[in-house]
């Protein structure tokens, strides 16, 4: 066992814990947040996206040990006093999401997208989600969500 | 007081389902978390196809953590025999389907032994301790080979890898052969897919050991009918079993199943008292998640010279894979009254033989049928053009049924109600500017440019509303096609709408909602939408097919209207005057004449739950329940065009642009009816250009994960434009037509088209599916032509 | 899937980590990013007893200038390599060819250090390095040693490390005035290279001086496209280059997969040789 503490959605949890437990799973199993979803075991399709430090992470390909010190931010730390993320709203509004399950790793790709480029062209987007994978909408308006909170904070 | 309401249906309206979906808060089976829950894991067979000569499970019990461990045969009377509700045949051959393997397995991935263990990890560790000794068997592995003389059978026992024949025809084919100048024969490959929602499988059962009684909750489509086929196939009483499907995370026809999985974790959830999780991994559901179409299509076209088509004959060997799952035989089948499509002929022969193979089970996957018919003539429709020097629309418009022609009974037997080809065909054109593209193409087969543009089209149309019980019957499914729903007005005029259709992404609270608003006159945010849980909905056919809107939305309908109905006679009771003198306008019933005079539905739920003066004999309820079964199937239809860019120098194909006009009859949402467009055509164009299953000579899974099946990400997907016309259905009171399907079937022939027609210059007539790069180039080989 | 058991080492020095590792016994294996190794072990295709993680030695992070030589840290991210200055400005081929590499969230996590000691044929950075004549710095129980590119790529998955060595650093001469071009060819954005081509080209007087050509996915190391290189050697014209790029293929052993066949594989080298040189040489 290892101990590890870690900062997760502003809350710190210390624990001990087997080397080989996923991050993944010590979000959903030890910390009771299901909120990130697992899709794969190869990282390709993204839904357990979360950030780790500043940066999106595929939370099944890292043990929670690597992470131990970091603080994480999941798709259930978004929303402030009940008001949900700019990413949230566009993504509820353009109907981005249909059976739901990609939709907490691809608003976490797409935050970490939006920080690394505020302003991004289509083209742009589409390769900034390339590690999400969806297979309910066709990416269409997920691309226009994203573009859509990349317009609000230009004219901002 | 009485302004008017804005009608909800036809209103884009942002989800009601979004909300939980978007901040986390979800419910997916594998969340569930209960006391002293235990987790099952599942060895699998490497092998495709081989005796099982030893399971010991001994040296897994040792290990720590672990509760249980059985092998096939100690389980065996317990679990039954997984169902298959379709024997679509007489004589139809259904082997005995253990959800553990207990003497072969016969695909790889077929289930050998099960672990119990105090959490994940332990049942996983586990596994590695069982020890199974195989006898490797001769495999099956091809579609084409199953039938020979000497290939080896998956069912021994059976005597023969044949499952069934079916065959329907209607006109003279021969004749209409003997009187064609053009007959055009061709071979289609529907390619093994994975149907790959991203929520893998789960499912978590809590026994209440004292009463016997079981809650079962899986990332299923079918709550209900999963519930009634557990029943019969453990013996444990219907009435103490409840299937919840909570959040289930897309679903593409492969949770439309009753799995050996579940059978597993009801029996021994009752074995042990213990309440038990599974849940799949990417790699497992790759092998033990049904597949889908995998079929050989021959198909011969007899047309006069001057276009018209005389007669269609459609040969077809399915692949069923190892065993039959609950519709194996009757997904190709589907797709028997589709060939034909929209085109008049005088003349249809349709066979189909199912063939087992040592492959995963195939069943149901998005479209089940009917893309493999859409595309079977669509692709053949292009090529005719093409050999008769006619375009490609023009084609078409020559043979289709004219708008003025409906009601129009196909040669298949099908009545189409109602549509638009005309329209919907000029308004794609418009907006993909086809003359444009079609003067470009020429351009650059002009200057031998090295890149190539192709132009695809499809005009489809496809069955939806699964479906009349009648026609179900006589197709000898074990099921009717009906759906139920009811709704309450709660005595403070909420509203509770309780559907037997179990969404999984399609938006039906939303769309629910919408409906009953407008029935009711009550605001959308009132309604709510139960579903997904036979403790609340008791009643259901659940969701697959299209069928939702059109069977179950119209459902919801009617129920509304029967409260409506119920709400007037206490309405008309309370003012004091005739039903018949009554309006009924925005929710409130007013005396014709004297506008004043009004109640309001709330007002007369109030009175109903009070009930201290509702009319003589009336029960004080103004609820209503509507059990629909549908009189006949709806046909969406629509013209999809696409242009790509192949590179000849490499095979890269590139979706330049992709135009679609569909008629989908009268829309509820049209966000919703878009995005079920733009997920359908994804998965279609996915099809056409990147996904297969692909086995190696032993008859392992080459494609097992996410790295190796290529499930197209936002870059490989070009964008759609999508437009409508609103040609209603006559069949019934909402219009409505259904759409989950529609961008699947329409894509897939589309992109193909455009592929090969990007080739044909070079004297290339077909690119086998999935159009790889290397399959291209191959055929831009000198001597290599792909197949003709 | 789920990883089998291990026992977990975080050193926060090199000395520290490559002692750990030497007493950890046969079957202990550093952890780098672990966006190859993770995969691995939840499908139970790794039995490491030990996993020695790297994640916290700051020394092994970071990019330096040495003369004319760009030193990157073997545990520096791709996300870090990508967009780095030193990097896009003397080593513009190794920045473009790594915003290739997987997606985002990977490039966050993956190192270069980490995907050339993983030395999968079909990876996009070992070919480059390759094409960099880039040189491993590596250290072990017996001191410190220089790799040079091409004696590193041994065969599959196998690189002249030896069990108990760390790869430290890479160093790549700075190729300021070269022009560069990596061709990706895949089917999905996410997938792997059918086959890549990592091109430099230095010109002199409008003729191709100089050009260096490595090759992913066409055997079972990385490889450099050594005939073709020679007769590039002066090419003037597109044509002059066509010309060197049907000698792409030569002397490779492509494999046979899902992705492609050895003939594919072979004409692909060709074709894509020819673009990435001309892009390279500004003559596309």
């Amino acid at each position: 066992m290892t101990h590890i503490s870690l900062k997760v959605d502003g809350t710190t949890y210390e624990d001990d814990v087997e080397p080989r437990l996923l991050l993944i799973h010590y979000l959903r199993d030890r910390l009771g947040l299901t909120g990130t979803p697992i899709g794969c075991d190869t990282s390709n399709c993204g839904s357990c996206t979360v950030d780790l430090d500043g940066e999106s992470v595929k939370s099944c390909s890292l043990l929670a040990v690597q992470a131990d010190g970091g603080e994480i931010t999941t798709v259930q730390g978004l929303a402030q006093d009940g008001e949900l993320s700019e990413l949230q709203k566009a993504f509820h509004a353009r109907h981005a999401l249909q059976c739901g399950y990609c939709t907490p790793g691809m608003i976490m790709a797409a935050r970490d997208l939006l920080r690394e480029h505020p302003h991004p062209t289509p083209d742009e987007v589409r390769h900034g989600l390339e590690g999400n994978l969806c297979r309910c909408t066709g990416y269409q308006n997920i691309v226009r969500a994203v573009l859509d909170v990349s317009e609000e904070e230009v004219k901002a | 007081m009485s302004e008017t309401v804005e009608r909800e249906v036809g209103r884009a309206r942002a989800r009601k389902e979004d909300a939980h979906l978007i901040t986390g808060q979800t419910n997916w089976t594998d969340n569930i978390a209960v006391n002293g829950l235990l987790h099952l894991a599942i060895l699998r067979s490497p092998m495709a196809h081989a005796r099982i000569d030893r399971v010991d499970v001994s040296a897994a019990l040792e290990r720590p953590g672990v509760i249980a461990a059985f092998s096939g045969r100690d389980v065996a009377e317990a679990m039954g025999s997984l169902p298959c509700a379709w024997p679509v045949a007489e004589g139809t051959v259904m082997p005995d389907h253990p959800p553990i393997a207990v003497d072969e397995v016969r695909y790889a991935g077929d289930p050998v032994a099960v672990v119990v263990a105090r959490d994940r990890y332990a049942a996983a560790d586990a596994l590695e301790a069982v020890e199974v000794d195989y006898t490797p068997l001769p495999t099956v592995l091809e579609i084409e080979s199953a039938l020979d003389e000497n290939a080896p059978l998956v069912h021994s026992d059976k005597g023969t890898n044949r499952c069934y024949d079916y065959r329907t025809t209607d006109g003279d084919y021969a004749a209409a052969k003997a009187r064609a100048d053009v007959v055009l024969t061709r071979r289609y490959h529907q390619q093994r897919l994975i149907p790959s929602a991203m929520e893998p499988r789960a499912v978590v059962v809590t026994p209440l050991a004292a009463s016997g009684e079981f809650t079962l909750y899986s990332s299923t489509q079918i709550p209900h009918v999963l519930r009634v086929l557990l029943a019969v196939t453990t013996g444990i009483p219907e009435n103490k079993i409840r299937v919840v499907a909570p959040d289930v995370g897309g679903g593409f026809g492969s949770k439309l199943q009753v799995y050996g999985e579940e059978v597993i974790a009801l029996v021994l959830a009752k074995r042990l008292g213990r309440p038990l999780k599974w849940t799949e991994s990417r790699s497992e559901a790759n092998l033990a998640t049904h597949h889908g179409r995998s079929q050989v299509q021959d198909i011969e076209i007899a047309a006069r010279r001057d276009g018209t088509v005389l007669g269609l004959k459609v040969s077809l060997l399915a692949d069923m894979g190892a065993y039959l799952m609950l519709l194996s035989p009757g997904i190709p089948i589907l797709g028997a009254s589709m060939y034909p499509a929209i085109y008049k002929m005088g003349a249809y022969e349709f066979s189909c033989t199912g063939v087992f193979t040592n492959r995963t089970p195939i069943d149901a996957y998005r479209g089940a049928g009917r893309p493999e018919a859409t595309f079977a003539i669509e692709r053949i429709m292009d090529d005719l053009a093409a050999e008769l020097g006619m375009d490609a629309i023009d084609l078409r418009r020559h043979n289709w049924i004219r708008h003025e022609e409906f009601p129009y009974t196909t040669i298949a037997g099908m009545t189409y109600d109602s549509g638009n080809y005309e329209a919907a065909t000029d308004k794609a054109l418009a907006l993909f500017d086809y003359d444009k593209l079609r003067a470009e193409q020429a351009d650059r087969i002009d200057h031998a440019d090295t890149v190539r543009l192709g132009i695809g089209v499809s005009t489809y149309t496809e069955m939806c509303g699964l479906a009349p019980s009648r026609w179900l019957g006589e197709m000898r499914y074990a099921a009717g096609g009906w759906e139920a729903a009811s709704i309450r007005v709660l005595p403070t005029g909420k509203v509770e709408v309780i559907t037997g259709t179990s969404p999984h992404g399609q938006g039906h609270v939303t769309s629910w909602s919408q409906i009953a608003a407008d029935v009711l006159g009550v605001p959308f945010e009132d309604v709510e939408v139960m579903h997904g849980d036979t403790l609340l909905a008791p009643h259901g056919m659940d969701t697959y097919g299209s069928r939702s809107l059109v069977v179950g939305g119209v459902a919801v309908h009617e129920a509304a209207r029967k409260v409506v109905d119920k709400a007037r006679k206490v309405a008309a009771h309370l003012l004091e005057a005739n039903e018949a003198d009554l309006d009924f306008a925005d929710g409130a019933f007013s005396v014709k004449g004297s506008p004043e005079a009004r109640k309001t539905i709330q007002e007369v739920a109030f009175a109903t739950f009070a009930s201290h003066d509702l009319p003589d004999g009336m029960e004080p309820s103004i609820n209503a329940d509507h059990v629909l079964d549908p009189e006949t199937f709806s046909f969406p239809h629509g013209t999809h065009l696409c242009a790509v860019e192949v590179d000849t120098e490499t095979g890269a194909v590139h979706v330049r642009s992709y135009v679609c006009v569909d008629d989908v009859g009268k829309v509820v949402n049209p966000l919703i009816v878009e995005g079920q467009l733009h997920g359908g055509i994804a998965q279609g164009i996915a099809q056409a250009l990147y996904e297969e299953a692909v086995y190696d000579e032993e008859g392992n899974l080459l494609t097992g994960t996410l790295a190796d099946y290529l499930v197209p990400a936002a870059p490989d997907l070009p964008e759609f434009l999508t437009d409508r016309t609103e040609t209603p259905a006559t069949s019934n009171p909402l219009g409505v037509k259904g759409v989950g399907e529609a961008g699947t079937i329409a894509s897939t022939p589309a992109v193909v088209n455009a592929v090969v027609d990007a080739l044909r210059p070079f004297g290339v007539r077909d690119i086998r599916m999935p159009c790889t790069p290397e399959r291209i180039w191959q055929a831009l080989q000198p001597g290599k032509e792909a197949s003709a | 899937m789920i990883p089998p058991a291990f026992e977990y080492a975080r050193p926060s020095s090199v000395d520290e980590a490559v002692r750990t590792l030497a007493d950890g016994g046969e079957d202990a294996k550093f952890l780098a990013g672990g966006q190859s190794l993770l995969p691995l072990l939840r499908m139970r295709l790794a039995f490491p007893e030990l996993l020695v993680d790297l994640g916290r030695v700051p020394e092994l992070r970071g990019v330096r200038e040495d003369d004319g030589t760009l030193v990157i840290g073997a545990m520096t991210t791709h996300h870090h390599v990508l967009h780095d200055p030193l990097v896009r400005r003397h080593a513009g081929l190794l920045a473009a060819a790594t915003a290739t590499v997987a997606d985002p969230a990977v490039r966050h996590r993956g190192t270069l250090g980490g995907s050339l000691a993983h030395a999968d044929p079909a990876g996009d950075l070992p070919a480059v390095v390759l094409a960099m004549d880039g040189e491993l710095v590596a250290v072990g129980p017996r001191g410190r040693r220089v790799i040079p590119a091409r004696e590193f790529f041994v065969d599959y998955l196998q690189t002249a490390l030896a069990p108990d060595e760390l790869l430290v650093e890479v160093r790549v001469p700075k190729t300021d005035g070269w022009g560069f071009k990596y061709e990706k060819f895949h089917r999905v954005a996410q997938a792997w290279p059918i086959v890549g081509v990592a091109a430099l080209v230095r010109r002199d007087d409008g003729h191709i001086a100089e050009a260096r050509v490595g090759l992913s996915n066409m055997g079972s190391t990385p490889l450099r496209a050594a005939t073709a290189e020679e007769a590039l050697s002066g090419a003037s014209d597109p044509d002059a280059v066509a010309r060197a790029a049907e000698e792409a293929a030569d002397g490779t052993r492509p494999a046979q997969d899902t992705s492609g066949s050895p003939e594919y594989r072979a004409h692909l080298a060709r074709v894509l040789t020819k673009r990435a040189v001309l892009a390279a040489a500004g003559m596309g």
